[in-house]
Protein backbone atom coordinates (compact mmCIF):
# COMPACT_ATOMS: atom_id res chain seq x y z
CA UNK A 1 0.00 0.00 0.00
CA UNK A 2 1.25 3.73 -0.57
CA UNK A 3 2.13 6.10 1.82
CA UNK A 4 -0.75 8.32 0.54
CA UNK A 5 -3.66 5.00 0.79
CA UNK A 6 -2.37 4.62 4.06
CA UNK A 7 -2.92 8.51 4.63
CA UNK A 8 -6.05 8.37 3.57
CA UNK A 9 -6.84 5.32 6.10
CA UNK A 10 -5.80 7.29 8.88
CA UNK A 11 -7.59 10.70 8.20
CA UNK A 12 -10.80 7.75 7.40
CA UNK A 13 -10.03 6.78 10.64
CA UNK A 14 -10.56 9.86 12.34
CA UNK A 15 -13.87 10.24 10.68
CA UNK A 16 -15.10 7.05 11.71
CA UNK A 17 -14.37 7.83 15.23
CA UNK A 18 -15.97 11.40 15.27
CA UNK A 19 -19.00 10.33 13.30
CA UNK A 20 -19.40 6.62 16.32
CA UNK A 21 -18.30 8.93 19.12
CA UNK A 22 -19.95 12.21 18.21
CA UNK A 23 -23.53 10.75 17.69
CA UNK A 24 -23.08 7.83 20.26
CA UNK A 25 -22.43 10.79 22.76
CA UNK A 26 -25.41 13.37 20.60
CA UNK A 27 -27.65 9.92 20.72
CA UNK A 28 -27.42 9.31 24.30
CA UNK A 29 -28.09 12.38 25.26
CA UNK A 30 -31.55 12.07 23.13
CA UNK A 31 -32.19 8.24 23.89
CA UNK A 32 -31.75 8.65 27.63
CA UNK A 33 -33.81 11.06 28.59
CA UNK A 34 -35.94 9.40 25.98
CA UNK A 35 -36.50 6.08 27.39
CA UNK A 36 -36.91 7.36 31.07
CA UNK A 37 -40.18 9.11 29.17
CA UNK A 38 -41.05 5.87 27.53
CA UNK A 39 -40.47 4.25 31.28
CA UNK A 40 -42.79 6.27 33.33
CA UNK A 41 -45.28 7.45 31.36
CA UNK A 42 -46.07 3.20 30.43
CA UNK A 43 -49.49 2.15 32.55
CA UNK A 44 -47.26 0.51 35.38
CA UNK A 45 -45.01 3.17 35.59
CA UNK A 46 -44.09 5.76 37.91
CA UNK A 47 -46.85 8.87 36.40
CA UNK A 48 -48.77 6.83 33.97
CA UNK A 49 -49.52 9.03 30.56
CA UNK A 50 -51.07 6.45 27.83
CA UNK A 51 -51.20 9.39 25.28
CA UNK A 52 -47.96 10.81 25.52
CA UNK A 53 -46.83 7.07 25.91
CA UNK A 54 -48.43 6.05 22.51
CA UNK A 55 -47.21 8.86 20.68
CA UNK A 56 -43.54 8.50 21.87
CA UNK A 57 -43.60 4.71 21.15
CA UNK A 58 -45.13 5.15 17.88
CA UNK A 59 -42.20 7.83 16.28
CA UNK A 60 -39.34 5.83 18.56
CA UNK A 61 -40.82 2.39 16.02
CA UNK A 62 -41.14 4.56 13.06
CA UNK A 63 -37.81 5.30 13.26
CA UNK A 64 -36.71 2.13 14.13
CA UNK A 65 -38.13 0.85 11.50
CA UNK A 66 -37.33 3.19 8.54
CA UNK A 67 -34.05 1.22 6.68
CA UNK A 68 -30.81 3.47 8.05
CA UNK A 69 -29.78 4.56 4.06
CA UNK A 70 -33.24 5.60 3.37
CA UNK A 71 -33.28 7.51 6.82
CA UNK A 72 -30.12 9.40 5.78
CA UNK A 73 -31.57 10.56 1.96
CA UNK A 74 -35.11 11.13 3.65
CA UNK A 75 -33.41 13.18 6.38
CA UNK A 76 -31.63 15.96 3.63
CA UNK A 77 -33.93 18.75 4.60
CA UNK A 78 -33.37 18.77 8.30
CA UNK A 79 -29.66 18.12 7.76
CA UNK A 80 -29.19 21.02 5.49
CA UNK A 81 -31.20 23.64 7.96
CA UNK A 82 -29.43 22.18 11.08
CA UNK A 83 -25.57 22.26 9.53
CA UNK A 84 -25.58 24.24 6.30
CA UNK A 85 -24.63 20.92 3.94
CA UNK A 86 -25.29 17.66 3.33
CA UNK A 87 -21.59 16.62 3.10
CA UNK A 88 -19.03 15.97 5.00
CA UNK A 89 -18.46 14.04 8.31
CA UNK A 90 -20.17 17.05 10.60
CA UNK A 91 -23.51 16.50 8.62
CA UNK A 92 -23.32 12.47 8.65
CA UNK A 93 -24.03 13.40 12.70
CA UNK A 94 -27.89 14.36 12.22
CA UNK A 95 -29.24 11.43 10.92
CA UNK A 96 -26.88 8.67 13.09
CA UNK A 97 -28.10 10.94 16.09
CA UNK A 98 -31.76 10.53 14.90
CA UNK A 99 -30.97 7.26 13.53
CA UNK A 100 -29.78 5.87 16.99
CA UNK A 101 -31.76 7.45 19.62
CA UNK A 102 -34.79 5.91 19.31
CA UNK A 103 -32.27 2.44 19.79
CA UNK A 104 -31.09 3.58 22.99
CA UNK A 105 -33.95 4.99 24.19
CA UNK A 106 -35.60 1.34 23.94
CA UNK A 107 -32.39 -0.38 25.57
CA UNK A 108 -32.82 2.31 28.49
CA UNK A 109 -36.57 1.36 28.70
CA UNK A 110 -35.43 -2.38 28.86
CA UNK A 111 -33.13 -1.47 31.34
CA UNK A 112 -35.25 0.65 33.93
CA UNK A 113 -38.17 -2.32 33.65
CA UNK A 114 -35.65 -4.42 34.96
CA UNK A 115 -34.98 -2.23 38.26
CA UNK A 116 -37.11 -4.01 41.10
CA UNK A 117 -40.50 -2.34 41.73
CA UNK A 118 -39.68 -2.60 45.60
CA UNK A 119 -37.04 -0.31 45.28
CA UNK A 120 -39.65 2.61 44.24
CA UNK A 121 -42.24 1.51 46.51
CA UNK A 122 -39.15 1.84 49.30
CA UNK A 123 -38.15 5.32 48.06
CA UNK A 124 -42.37 6.24 47.82
CA UNK A 125 -42.12 5.65 51.59
CA UNK A 126 -39.34 7.83 52.34
CA UNK A 127 -41.42 10.62 50.78
CA UNK A 128 -39.50 10.85 47.36
CA UNK A 129 -41.05 12.76 44.59
CA UNK A 130 -40.98 11.25 41.29
CA UNK A 131 -38.13 13.10 40.81
CA UNK A 132 -35.92 12.08 42.68
CA UNK A 133 -36.84 8.48 42.52
CA UNK A 134 -36.30 8.77 38.70
CA UNK A 135 -32.36 10.52 39.68
CA UNK A 136 -31.94 8.59 42.72
CA UNK A 137 -33.48 5.04 42.27
CA UNK A 138 -34.34 4.56 38.65
CA UNK A 139 -30.96 6.03 37.10
CA UNK A 140 -28.61 4.93 39.14
CA UNK A 141 -29.90 1.03 39.73
CA UNK A 142 -30.15 0.56 35.86
CA UNK A 143 -27.17 2.34 35.23
CA UNK A 144 -25.22 -1.00 34.35
CA UNK A 145 -28.11 -1.93 31.98
CA UNK A 146 -27.61 1.21 30.36
CA UNK A 147 -24.31 1.12 29.75
CA UNK A 148 -24.49 -2.43 28.61
CA UNK A 149 -27.05 -0.63 25.40
CA UNK A 150 -25.12 2.35 24.74
CA UNK A 151 -21.95 0.05 24.25
CA UNK A 152 -24.53 -1.86 21.56
CA UNK A 153 -25.57 1.42 20.29
CA UNK A 154 -21.91 2.93 19.60
CA UNK A 155 -21.23 -0.68 17.85
CA UNK A 156 -24.06 -0.87 15.66
CA UNK A 157 -23.25 3.33 14.79
CA UNK A 158 -20.05 1.22 13.35
CA UNK A 159 -22.39 0.11 10.81
CA UNK A 160 -24.52 2.97 9.90
CA UNK A 161 -21.32 5.54 10.08
CA UNK A 162 -19.94 3.25 7.17
CA UNK A 163 -23.40 3.67 5.28
CA UNK A 164 -23.26 7.64 6.09
CA UNK A 165 -20.04 7.82 4.51
CA UNK A 166 -20.66 6.23 1.08
CA UNK A 167 -22.80 9.23 0.75
CA UNK A 168 -20.65 11.73 1.16
CA UNK A 169 -19.99 11.37 4.89
CA UNK A 170 -16.34 10.06 4.55
CA UNK A 171 -14.94 7.88 7.20
CA UNK A 172 -13.69 4.16 6.61
CA UNK A 173 -16.44 2.98 4.90
CA UNK A 174 -16.23 5.24 2.43
CA UNK A 175 -13.07 4.42 1.59
CA UNK A 176 -13.58 0.82 1.59
CA UNK A 177 -16.53 0.93 -0.79
CA UNK A 178 -14.40 3.78 -2.95
CA UNK A 179 -10.69 1.93 -3.20
CA UNK A 180 -11.40 -1.02 -1.99
CA UNK A 181 -14.57 -2.29 -4.45
CA UNK A 182 -14.93 0.64 -6.84
CA UNK A 183 -11.10 0.83 -7.92
CA UNK A 184 -11.13 -2.86 -7.32
CA UNK A 185 -8.15 -2.28 -4.27
CA UNK A 186 -9.27 -5.56 -2.23
CA UNK A 187 -6.41 -4.75 0.15
CA UNK A 188 -7.79 -1.57 0.67
CA UNK A 189 -10.79 -3.36 1.43
CA UNK A 190 -9.92 -6.07 4.34
CA UNK A 191 -7.68 -3.46 5.48
CA UNK A 192 -10.49 -1.38 6.52
CA UNK A 193 -12.28 -4.23 7.07
CA UNK A 194 -9.96 -5.11 9.48
CA UNK A 195 -9.57 -1.88 11.51
CA UNK A 196 -13.30 -2.11 12.39
CA UNK A 197 -13.00 -5.35 13.76
CA UNK A 198 -10.74 -4.15 16.10
CA UNK A 199 -12.31 -0.79 16.13
CA UNK A 200 -15.75 -2.73 17.50
CA UNK A 201 -13.47 -4.82 19.87
CA UNK A 202 -12.01 -2.37 21.83
CA UNK A 203 -15.44 -0.72 22.23
CA UNK A 204 -16.78 -4.02 23.20
CA UNK A 205 -14.29 -4.29 25.91
CA UNK A 206 -14.25 -0.83 26.92
CA UNK A 207 -17.96 -0.58 27.53
CA UNK A 208 -17.71 -4.34 28.81
CA UNK A 209 -15.29 -2.75 31.38
CA UNK A 210 -17.49 0.37 32.23
CA UNK A 211 -20.46 -1.89 33.04
CA UNK A 212 -18.49 -4.04 35.69
CA UNK A 213 -16.54 -0.75 37.32
CA UNK A 214 -20.59 0.71 37.79
CA UNK A 215 -22.23 -2.55 38.28
CA UNK A 216 -22.27 -3.87 42.57
CA UNK A 217 -24.64 -6.40 42.25
CA UNK B 1 -51.44 6.86 67.19
CA UNK B 2 -52.83 5.33 64.22
CA UNK B 3 -56.88 5.12 64.36
CA UNK B 4 -58.46 3.17 60.46
CA UNK B 5 -62.04 3.08 60.15
CA UNK B 6 -63.93 1.10 58.09
CA UNK B 7 -61.01 0.09 55.46
CA UNK B 8 -62.00 -1.64 52.67
CA UNK B 9 -59.80 -2.09 49.90
CA UNK B 10 -60.79 -3.45 46.52
CA UNK B 11 -59.18 -4.34 43.51
CA UNK B 12 -59.85 -5.31 40.00
CA UNK B 13 -58.36 -8.70 39.16
CA UNK B 14 -57.31 -9.25 35.73
CA UNK B 15 -60.32 -11.21 34.84
CA UNK B 16 -62.84 -8.32 35.27
CA UNK B 17 -63.87 -9.67 38.94
CA UNK B 18 -63.16 -7.36 42.19
CA UNK B 19 -61.45 -9.25 44.83
CA UNK B 20 -61.76 -7.66 48.58
CA UNK B 21 -58.17 -7.30 49.59
CA UNK B 22 -59.70 -5.87 53.19
CA UNK B 23 -63.56 -5.77 54.19
CA UNK B 24 -64.49 -2.91 56.70
CA UNK B 25 -61.30 -3.41 59.10
CA UNK B 26 -61.07 -0.87 62.06
CA UNK B 27 -57.84 -0.61 64.10
CA UNK B 28 -56.55 1.68 67.12
CA UNK B 29 -52.75 1.34 67.58
CA UNK B 30 -51.82 3.09 70.67
CA UNK B 31 -48.31 5.26 70.59
CA UNK B 32 -45.08 2.99 71.93
CA UNK B 33 -46.54 -0.32 71.20
CA UNK B 34 -45.52 -3.05 69.18
CA UNK B 35 -48.78 -3.93 67.35
CA UNK B 36 -48.28 -7.28 65.23
CA UNK B 37 -51.09 -7.75 62.33
CA UNK B 38 -50.85 -12.08 61.57
CA UNK B 39 -52.51 -13.71 58.83
CA UNK B 40 -51.70 -16.30 56.08
CA UNK B 41 -50.32 -14.90 52.88
CA UNK B 42 -53.43 -13.37 50.75
CA UNK B 43 -55.21 -12.57 54.03
CA UNK B 44 -54.78 -8.66 53.01
CA UNK B 45 -52.24 -7.81 55.88
CA UNK B 46 -49.85 -6.48 52.97
CA UNK B 47 -52.31 -4.52 51.86
CA UNK B 48 -53.33 -3.20 55.16
CA UNK B 49 -50.07 -1.70 56.39
CA UNK B 50 -49.63 -0.04 52.93
CA UNK B 51 -52.60 1.98 53.35
CA UNK B 52 -50.87 3.29 56.85
CA UNK B 53 -48.63 5.44 54.68
CA UNK B 54 -51.25 5.31 51.29
CA UNK B 55 -49.04 3.71 49.48
CA UNK B 56 -52.44 1.89 48.92
CA UNK B 57 -54.60 4.17 48.95
CA UNK B 58 -58.18 2.48 50.09
CA UNK B 59 -61.05 2.65 48.56
CA UNK B 60 -63.36 2.59 51.54
CA UNK B 61 -62.42 4.25 55.37
CA UNK B 62 -60.57 6.65 56.95
CA UNK B 63 -56.48 6.36 58.20
CA UNK B 64 -55.45 8.95 60.76
CA UNK B 65 -52.19 9.07 61.74
CA UNK B 66 -51.19 11.44 64.72
CA UNK B 67 -54.25 13.29 64.29
CA UNK B 68 -54.02 13.73 60.53
CA UNK B 69 -56.17 12.46 58.05
CA UNK B 70 -54.34 11.09 55.58
CA UNK B 71 -57.51 10.65 53.53
CA UNK B 72 -57.54 14.96 53.28
CA UNK B 73 -53.69 15.28 52.61
CA UNK B 74 -52.40 16.68 49.55
CA UNK B 75 -49.68 14.45 47.55
CA UNK B 76 -46.85 17.02 49.02
CA UNK B 77 -48.43 16.44 52.25
CA UNK B 78 -48.54 13.06 52.02
CA UNK B 79 -44.75 12.97 51.32
CA UNK B 80 -44.27 15.04 54.20
CA UNK B 81 -46.23 12.30 56.75
CA UNK B 82 -44.36 9.70 54.95
CA UNK B 83 -41.19 10.50 56.13
CA UNK B 84 -42.11 10.44 59.96
CA UNK B 85 -43.64 6.34 58.65
CA UNK B 86 -40.45 4.17 58.26
CA UNK B 87 -40.97 1.02 56.93
CA UNK B 88 -39.44 -1.99 56.38
CA UNK B 89 -39.40 -4.98 53.45
CA UNK B 90 -39.21 -8.47 53.53
CA UNK B 91 -36.83 -8.32 50.65
CA UNK B 92 -35.00 -5.79 52.29
CA UNK B 93 -35.18 -3.32 49.27
CA UNK B 94 -31.45 -1.79 49.38
CA UNK B 95 -30.37 0.58 46.57
CA UNK B 96 -27.54 -2.25 44.93
CA UNK B 97 -26.08 0.93 43.66
CA UNK B 98 -25.30 1.93 47.02
CA UNK B 99 -23.42 1.20 49.85
CA UNK B 100 -24.57 0.67 53.71
CA UNK B 101 -23.86 4.28 54.71
CA UNK B 102 -25.25 5.83 51.59
CA UNK B 103 -28.40 3.91 51.43
CA UNK B 104 -29.10 4.50 55.50
CA UNK B 105 -28.26 8.22 53.98
CA UNK B 106 -30.45 8.14 51.25
CA UNK B 107 -33.83 9.71 53.29
CA UNK B 108 -31.98 12.31 54.45
CA UNK B 109 -30.45 13.15 51.20
CA UNK B 110 -34.25 13.06 49.76
CA UNK B 111 -35.23 15.88 52.85
CA UNK B 112 -31.97 17.77 51.52
CA UNK B 113 -30.65 17.30 55.15
CA UNK B 114 -27.26 18.92 55.21
CA UNK B 115 -23.58 17.09 54.29
CA UNK B 116 -22.50 17.89 58.20
CA UNK B 117 -25.64 16.35 59.50
CA UNK B 118 -26.22 12.99 57.41
CA UNK B 119 -22.32 12.04 58.56
CA UNK B 120 -23.43 12.66 61.88
CA UNK B 121 -26.83 10.83 61.52
CA UNK B 122 -25.84 8.12 59.57
CA UNK B 123 -22.68 7.34 61.89
CA UNK B 124 -25.09 6.90 64.74
CA UNK B 125 -27.61 4.89 63.23
CA UNK B 126 -24.87 2.47 61.90
CA UNK B 127 -24.11 2.36 65.73
CA UNK B 128 -27.00 1.89 66.44
CA UNK B 129 -27.72 -1.30 64.62
CA UNK B 130 -24.50 -2.94 64.49
CA UNK B 131 -22.63 -2.52 61.60
CA UNK B 132 -19.64 -0.14 62.44
CA UNK B 133 -17.66 -2.64 60.57
CA UNK B 134 -19.47 -2.35 57.12
CA UNK B 135 -20.48 1.08 56.47
CA UNK B 136 -18.60 1.27 53.12
CA UNK B 137 -20.02 -2.80 51.79
CA UNK B 138 -22.26 -2.91 49.08
CA UNK B 139 -25.84 -5.01 50.05
CA UNK B 140 -24.51 -7.89 47.51
CA UNK B 141 -21.43 -8.08 49.90
CA UNK B 142 -24.48 -8.54 53.16
CA UNK B 143 -26.07 -11.62 54.95
CA UNK B 144 -30.13 -11.04 54.94
CA UNK B 145 -29.61 -10.37 58.61
CA UNK B 146 -26.68 -7.46 57.66
CA UNK B 147 -29.52 -6.38 55.08
CA UNK B 148 -32.17 -5.98 57.49
CA UNK B 149 -30.38 -4.12 59.84
CA UNK B 150 -29.67 -1.53 56.84
CA UNK B 151 -32.76 -1.27 55.91
CA UNK B 152 -34.40 -1.03 59.66
CA UNK B 153 -31.36 1.83 59.90
CA UNK B 154 -32.48 3.48 56.84
CA UNK B 155 -35.89 3.25 57.92
CA UNK B 156 -35.30 5.35 61.37
CA UNK B 157 -33.36 7.98 59.50
CA UNK B 158 -36.05 10.40 59.98
CA UNK B 159 -36.35 9.93 63.50
CA UNK B 160 -40.07 7.99 63.05
CA UNK B 161 -42.92 8.04 65.05
CA UNK B 162 -44.12 4.72 63.37
CA UNK B 163 -42.17 1.87 62.18
CA UNK B 164 -43.96 -0.01 59.21
CA UNK B 165 -42.48 -3.86 58.83
CA UNK B 166 -43.60 -6.21 56.13
CA UNK B 167 -42.55 -9.11 57.09
CA UNK B 168 -39.23 -8.08 57.57
CA UNK B 169 -38.01 -11.08 59.44
CA UNK B 170 -39.50 -13.63 56.70
CA UNK B 171 -36.93 -14.36 54.38
CA UNK B 172 -34.77 -14.40 57.95
CA UNK B 173 -33.46 -17.94 59.35
CA UNK B 174 -34.68 -18.30 62.88
CA UNK B 175 -31.59 -17.24 64.83
CA UNK B 176 -31.36 -14.02 62.24
CA UNK B 177 -34.94 -13.42 63.00
CA UNK B 178 -34.57 -13.43 66.88
CA UNK B 179 -31.82 -11.04 66.42
CA UNK B 180 -33.57 -8.85 64.18
CA UNK B 181 -36.75 -9.14 66.68
CA UNK B 182 -34.44 -8.21 69.67
CA UNK B 183 -33.64 -5.22 67.45
CA UNK B 184 -36.90 -3.88 67.00
CA UNK B 185 -37.50 -4.20 70.89
CA UNK B 186 -34.90 -2.09 71.54
CA UNK B 187 -35.55 0.47 69.05
CA UNK B 188 -38.98 0.18 70.45
CA UNK B 189 -38.17 0.51 74.22
CA UNK B 190 -35.41 2.98 73.37
CA UNK B 191 -36.99 5.59 70.96
CA UNK B 192 -40.23 5.03 71.85
CA UNK B 193 -41.08 4.33 67.68
CA UNK B 194 -44.55 2.48 67.41
CA UNK B 195 -43.99 -0.65 65.77
CA UNK B 196 -46.54 -2.13 63.07
CA UNK B 197 -45.53 -5.68 62.24
CA UNK B 198 -46.96 -7.99 59.57
CA UNK B 199 -46.03 -11.09 59.59
CA UNK B 200 -47.57 -14.72 59.29
CA UNK B 201 -45.51 -16.31 61.90
CA UNK B 202 -46.89 -16.18 65.60
CA UNK B 203 -43.23 -16.97 66.40
CA UNK B 204 -42.90 -13.64 65.79
CA UNK B 205 -45.95 -11.68 67.40
CA UNK B 206 -45.15 -14.33 70.75
CA UNK B 207 -41.76 -12.53 70.87
CA UNK B 208 -42.20 -8.81 70.89
CA UNK B 209 -46.10 -7.91 70.22
CA UNK B 210 -47.91 -6.50 72.62
CA UNK B 211 -50.91 -6.76 70.66
CA UNK B 212 -52.33 -8.66 67.86
CA UNK B 213 -54.97 -8.88 65.12
CA UNK B 214 -55.37 -11.93 63.45
CA UNK B 215 -56.76 -11.54 59.33
CA UNK B 216 -58.46 -13.95 57.36
CA UNK B 217 -59.29 -13.12 54.31
CA UNK B 218 -59.63 -9.37 54.41
CA UNK B 219 -61.48 -9.21 57.63
CA UNK B 220 -59.68 -8.99 61.22
CA UNK B 221 -61.02 -12.63 62.98
CA UNK B 222 -59.66 -12.25 66.25
CA UNK B 223 -58.17 -9.42 68.40
CA UNK B 224 -56.60 -8.71 71.63
CA UNK B 225 -53.16 -8.74 73.68
CA UNK B 226 -50.73 -11.55 72.81
CA UNK B 227 -51.69 -12.76 76.54
CA UNK B 228 -55.32 -12.99 75.81
CA UNK B 229 -55.34 -14.22 71.98
CA UNK B 230 -52.67 -17.20 73.13
CA UNK B 231 -55.02 -18.41 76.06
CA UNK B 232 -58.17 -18.21 74.41
CA UNK B 233 -57.60 -18.45 70.62
CA UNK B 234 -61.18 -18.32 69.52
CA UNK B 235 -61.31 -18.30 65.82
CA UNK B 236 -60.10 -21.40 63.68
CA UNK B 237 -57.41 -19.51 61.62
CA UNK B 238 -56.06 -18.21 64.98
CA UNK B 239 -55.78 -22.11 66.33
CA UNK B 240 -54.59 -23.10 63.31
CA UNK B 241 -51.55 -20.16 63.37
CA UNK B 242 -51.22 -21.26 66.68
CA UNK B 243 -50.49 -24.89 66.17
CA UNK B 244 -47.45 -24.22 64.89
CA UNK B 245 -46.22 -23.44 68.15
CA UNK B 246 -49.22 -24.48 71.16
CA UNK B 247 -51.18 -27.36 70.35
CA UNK B 248 -54.60 -26.49 71.58
CA UNK B 249 -56.75 -29.34 69.16
CA UNK B 250 -56.19 -32.52 70.39
CA UNK B 251 -55.90 -35.07 68.18
CA UNK B 252 -59.47 -37.44 67.11
CA UNK B 253 -57.87 -40.85 68.77
CA UNK B 254 -57.26 -39.47 71.94
CA UNK B 255 -60.26 -37.32 72.40
CA UNK B 256 -61.90 -40.62 71.60
CA UNK B 257 -59.96 -42.47 74.35
CA UNK B 258 -61.19 -39.23 76.46
CA UNK B 259 -64.64 -39.95 75.53
CA UNK B 260 -64.79 -43.76 76.87
CA UNK B 261 -62.97 -42.63 79.96
CA UNK B 262 -66.05 -39.80 81.18
CA UNK B 263 -68.28 -42.30 80.44
CA UNK B 264 -66.68 -44.80 82.73
CA UNK B 265 -66.62 -42.47 85.04
CA UNK B 266 -70.06 -41.24 84.81
CA UNK B 267 -71.09 -44.95 84.98
CA UNK B 268 -69.55 -45.02 88.58
CA UNK B 269 -71.25 -42.21 89.37
CA UNK B 270 -68.13 -39.78 89.52
CA UNK B 271 -67.74 -36.23 87.82
CA UNK B 272 -65.53 -36.38 84.91
CA UNK B 273 -64.73 -33.56 82.03
CA UNK B 274 -61.82 -32.24 79.65
CA UNK B 275 -60.38 -28.90 81.08
CA UNK B 276 -57.17 -27.12 79.38
CA UNK B 277 -55.56 -24.99 82.05
CA UNK B 278 -53.38 -21.86 81.06
CA UNK B 279 -51.02 -20.22 83.80
CA UNK B 280 -48.21 -17.82 83.56
CA UNK B 281 -45.08 -18.89 85.77
CA UNK B 282 -45.03 -15.61 87.48
CA UNK B 283 -48.40 -15.30 88.49
CA UNK B 284 -48.71 -18.97 90.40
CA UNK B 285 -46.59 -19.53 93.26
CA UNK B 286 -48.01 -23.04 94.98
CA UNK B 287 -47.96 -25.94 93.81
CA UNK B 288 -51.35 -25.87 92.56
CA UNK B 289 -52.37 -29.27 91.09
CA UNK B 290 -50.93 -31.18 93.56
CA UNK B 291 -53.07 -29.84 96.24
CA UNK B 292 -55.99 -30.10 94.04
CA UNK B 293 -55.45 -33.98 94.62
CA UNK B 294 -55.00 -33.54 98.31
CA UNK B 295 -57.49 -31.29 98.99
CA UNK B 296 -60.21 -31.69 96.77
CA UNK B 297 -59.89 -35.20 96.10
CA UNK B 298 -59.60 -34.78 92.50
CA UNK B 299 -57.95 -37.24 90.61
CA UNK B 300 -56.11 -36.15 86.83
CA UNK B 301 -54.38 -37.50 83.88
CA UNK B 302 -51.90 -34.72 82.34
CA UNK B 303 -52.72 -35.77 78.21
CA UNK B 304 -50.47 -32.86 77.02
CA UNK B 305 -48.54 -29.88 78.70
CA UNK B 306 -46.38 -27.31 77.19
CA UNK B 307 -44.41 -24.42 78.71
CA UNK B 308 -43.20 -20.94 76.55
CA UNK B 309 -41.88 -18.29 76.89
CA UNK B 310 -43.91 -14.93 76.31
CA UNK B 311 -42.62 -12.10 76.62
CA UNK B 312 -40.43 -12.41 79.35
CA UNK B 313 -42.48 -14.98 81.56
CA UNK B 314 -43.03 -18.23 80.95
CA UNK B 315 -46.48 -19.69 79.68
CA UNK B 316 -47.56 -22.94 80.68
CA UNK B 317 -50.99 -24.90 79.11
CA UNK B 318 -51.87 -27.81 80.44
CA UNK B 319 -54.75 -30.44 78.98
CA UNK B 320 -55.83 -32.83 81.92
CA UNK B 321 -58.67 -35.13 82.11
CA UNK B 322 -60.16 -33.98 85.84
CA UNK B 323 -62.16 -36.64 87.93
CA UNK B 324 -63.64 -35.84 91.13
CA UNK B 325 -66.23 -37.68 93.47
CA UNK B 326 -69.29 -35.54 92.38
CA UNK B 327 -70.02 -32.03 91.02
CA UNK B 328 -69.56 -30.24 94.03
CA UNK B 329 -66.28 -30.89 94.85
CA UNK B 330 -65.35 -30.15 91.17
CA UNK B 331 -66.41 -26.57 90.97
CA UNK B 332 -64.87 -26.30 94.39
CA UNK B 333 -61.51 -27.23 93.19
CA UNK B 334 -62.22 -24.87 89.88
CA UNK B 335 -62.62 -22.09 92.77
CA UNK B 336 -59.31 -23.19 93.80
CA UNK B 337 -57.77 -22.67 90.78
CA UNK B 338 -59.48 -19.30 89.74
CA UNK B 339 -58.11 -18.16 92.61
CA UNK B 340 -54.75 -19.09 92.22
CA UNK B 341 -54.51 -17.17 88.86
CA UNK B 342 -54.82 -20.64 86.85
CA UNK B 343 -57.15 -20.19 84.09
CA UNK B 344 -59.11 -23.10 82.46
CA UNK B 345 -61.87 -23.49 80.41
CA UNK B 346 -63.36 -27.35 79.40
CA UNK B 347 -61.98 -28.61 76.11
CA UNK B 348 -65.12 -29.18 73.79
CA UNK B 349 -65.04 -32.77 72.75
Amino acid sequence: MSPEIIALLGDGFVETVIMVIGSGILGSVIGIPLGVLLHVTDKDGLMPRLATNAVVGVLVNAVRSTPFIILLVAIYPLTRLLVGTTIGTTATLVPLVIGVAPFIARLVETSLREVDRGLIEAAQSMGATNMQIINKVLLPEALPGIVAGVTIAIVTLVGYSAMAGAIGGGGLGDIGIRYGHNRYMPDVMWTVVLILIVFVQVIQSFGDWCVRKVSKR
Amino acid sequence: MIEIEHLSQTFKAPDGKDVHAIKDVSLHINKGEIFGIIGRSGAGKSTLVRTINFLTQPTQGRVVVNGQCLNDLSLAQLRQIRTKIGMIFQHFNLLSSRTVFDNIALPLELQKTPKAEIEKKVTHLIDLVGLNDHKDKYPSQLSGGQKQRVGIARALANDPMVLLSDEATSALDPETTRATLELLQHINRTLGVTIVLITHEMEVVKEICHRVVVMDQGQVVEAGTVLDVFRHPKHPTTRAMLADIMIHDMPQRIIDNVKTLIAAAEEKGRFAKLLRLTFIGSEVTLPVLSMLTRTYNVDFNILQGQVEELQGSNFGMLTILAESPDQQTFEAATQFLAQNHVEFEEVPL
